[in-house]
């Protein structure tokens, strides 16, 4: 069958054409075209790492700004909760301070009031005496005849001055 | 679309009103019709290329050949139908259907038939060289694309053609051979462009077209021989050590090398199988078409009726083989691309995991 046995002029300009192709091609074609086909992959690849790096940079940006809102409001929230208790510590430092501001002058009052009444005390025993010794000048002056009724008198007058204090 | 559906048919009955003509045609001309004969001279090669709806008309293409007294370089016109012709003190003449070298140019010594060293550019030899011309035209206008507009996808017809080198490129060489993709991404693609332009054009069936190429034993011969080179010549030592000395028990390959002699077998058996794959398929599908084609004048010549009735029937067949063929053109071309590939990726193999299993032994060892 001449089908399947292969002719040597076919063979030899097949080679020679092939070869005149491949020669042709690999010198003015392939090294452009695969160049450029390479270089768009490079170029789309390294698209896609930059976007997905872009994502990951854009995810890490938006986690980390919670993470600020986040830090930030508990910041707050304890800064509130401190003032609150600075607050309330100053008030009762005040109210304290004032109460003993208030205990010292009521002590000193007290005081001055029990030493104004010692004076007063002393004042009017000096005055009762006083008052004694006119009663008894008096007494002395006019009932220093009757010596019963003079002893009577002191005697009463005694009493008087006893059931008082 | 309907209007295009009215067209057809009305095409395909005037195809089948046809043959009660070129039938009787036929039975003018006196030949019983010979279906085998017709067959093998459509898929064979020739010298001078059929013009359509002439039978005798032939492009004239130039006969070299070199003689018992050397070179002859004259026109296949002078030969072709049948005729002797003398150039100088040598006779040429076509083989007759008798003859050992039937189709061939034949040199007649003595009175005897002497098959003279023949590299005429036969039909066939034409075709490759229209390939060679439409390729390298493809390539270098792709390229002038390229090196104008970069990046920028090219429309249209381009578009296609970059689609093509795209997926050659990028799903078959590089997936395979991976680092080593640039090296022989010229070759590959080079191949596949090729097969697939000589594929393509064979299914055309007149004047550029309509060589059986790739259906044609040499051809794909000389393609998966080339293949065969390159898978060898740039083969690592791991691949000659796996041929030579595989590792296999020592009395598999010692006294009598039964592994390197089945390795070797194998060497051989891949390049085989490529040639015969692309040959056989592309025959094929030829062979349908022209199968399809004869049916028509076979039952035209039992009855016109039945003649008409097959038209129909046949060219829609022929037409259906003919889409399914150019898919077949691609695939076929894909198929030895893609093969040539992986036969050139395992020569390429490094023992890489083998010395990382050694460097291991040695750590343990230690």
């Amino acid at each position: 069958m001449e089908l399947f046995t292969p002719d040597f002029g076919l063979i030899f300009w097949m080679f020679v054409a092939f070869a005149v192709l491949f020669f042709i091609l690999w010198k003015f074609a392939w090294p452009v075209i695969l160049k450029n086909v390479d270089s768009r992959a490079d170029l789309i690849d390294k698209g896609v790492e930059y976007a997905q790096n872009a994502k990951l940079q854009l995810d890490n940006a938006r986690q980390q700004a919670e993470e600020y809102v986040a830090e930030a409001r508990r910041q707050q929230a304890e800064m509130l909760r401190d003032a609150d208790r600075l607050k309330t510590q100053i008030i009762e430092e005040a109210r304290s301070a004032a109460q003993v501001e208030a205990q010292k002058v009521m002590d000193s009052a007290k005081v001055q009031i029990q030493q104004q009444q010692k004076e007063a005390e002393q004042q009017f025993r000096n005055q009762v005496s006083e008052f004694a010794l006119d009663i008894a000048e008096k007494v002395v002056k006019n009932q220093m005849a009757d010596k019963q009724a003079q002893t009577k008198l002191v005697n009463s007058l005694l009493d008087e001055i006893e059931s008082k204090n | 679309m309907k209007k295009l559906f009215v067209i057809l048919t009305a095409f395909l009955f005037g195809l089948a009103a046809a043959p009660s003509m070129s039938a009787s045609d036929e039975s003018h001309e006196g030949g019983k019709l010979d279906p085998k004969e017709i067959i093998f001279e459509h898929l064979g090669d020739g010298y001078g290329w059929e013009v359509p709806f002439n039978h005798h008309k032939r492009i004239p293409l130039p006969v070299i050949v070199f003689g018992s007294d050397g070179l002859h370089v004259f026109s296949s016109s002078r030969i072709t139908d049948g005729q002797e012709y003398v150039d100088g003190n040598t006779t040429f003449k076509l083989a007759g259907k008798d003859s050992d070298f039937k189709g061939k140019v034949i040199e007649i010594v003595d009175g005897k038939e002497i098959r003279p060293f023949d590299i005429s550019i036969t039909k066939n030899v034409c075709g490759i060289f229209i390939t060679v011309l439409i390729v390298i035209g493809l390539m270098l206008w792709m390229r002038s694309h390229v090196s104008k507009h970069g990046f920028k996808a090219p429309r249209k017809g381009l578009g296609f053609l970059e689609l093509l080198i795209d997926f050659i490129y990028g799903s078959v060489i590089k997936a395979t051979l991976g680092a080593k993709a640039r090296k022989f991404a010229p070759y590959l693609l080079t191949v596949f462009f090729f097969i697939f332009m000589m594929n393509l054009l064979g299914l055309i069936v007149i004047f550029p077209g309509g060589a059986n190429l790739t259906g044609n034993i040499a051809v794909t011969l000389v393609l998966s021989v080339l293949t065969f080179m390159v898978t060898n010549l740039f083969a690592t030592r791991h691949y000659w050590k796996e041929i030579f000395w595989p590792e296999v028990p020592l009395w598999l390959k010692f006294p009598l090398p039964i592994m390197p002699a089945i390795e070797i077998f194998g060497m051989f058996t891949k390049p085989a199988a490529l040639t015969v794959r692309l040959f056989a398929n592309m025959m094929g599908g030829h062979m349908i078409v022209i199968v399809l084609t004869l049916l028509i004048f076979i039952f035209a010549a039992v009855n016109p009726v039945a003649g008409g009735a097959t038209t129909v029937i046949s060219v829609l067949f022929s037409i259906f083989m003919l889409l399914i063929d150019v898919l077949v053109s691609f695939i076929q071309a894909y198929v030895f691309t893609m093969l040539s590939t992986i036969f050139i990726s395992l020569a390429q193999e490094e023992e890489h995991h083998h010395e990382e299993h050694e460097a291991e032994k040695t750590l343990q060892t230690k």
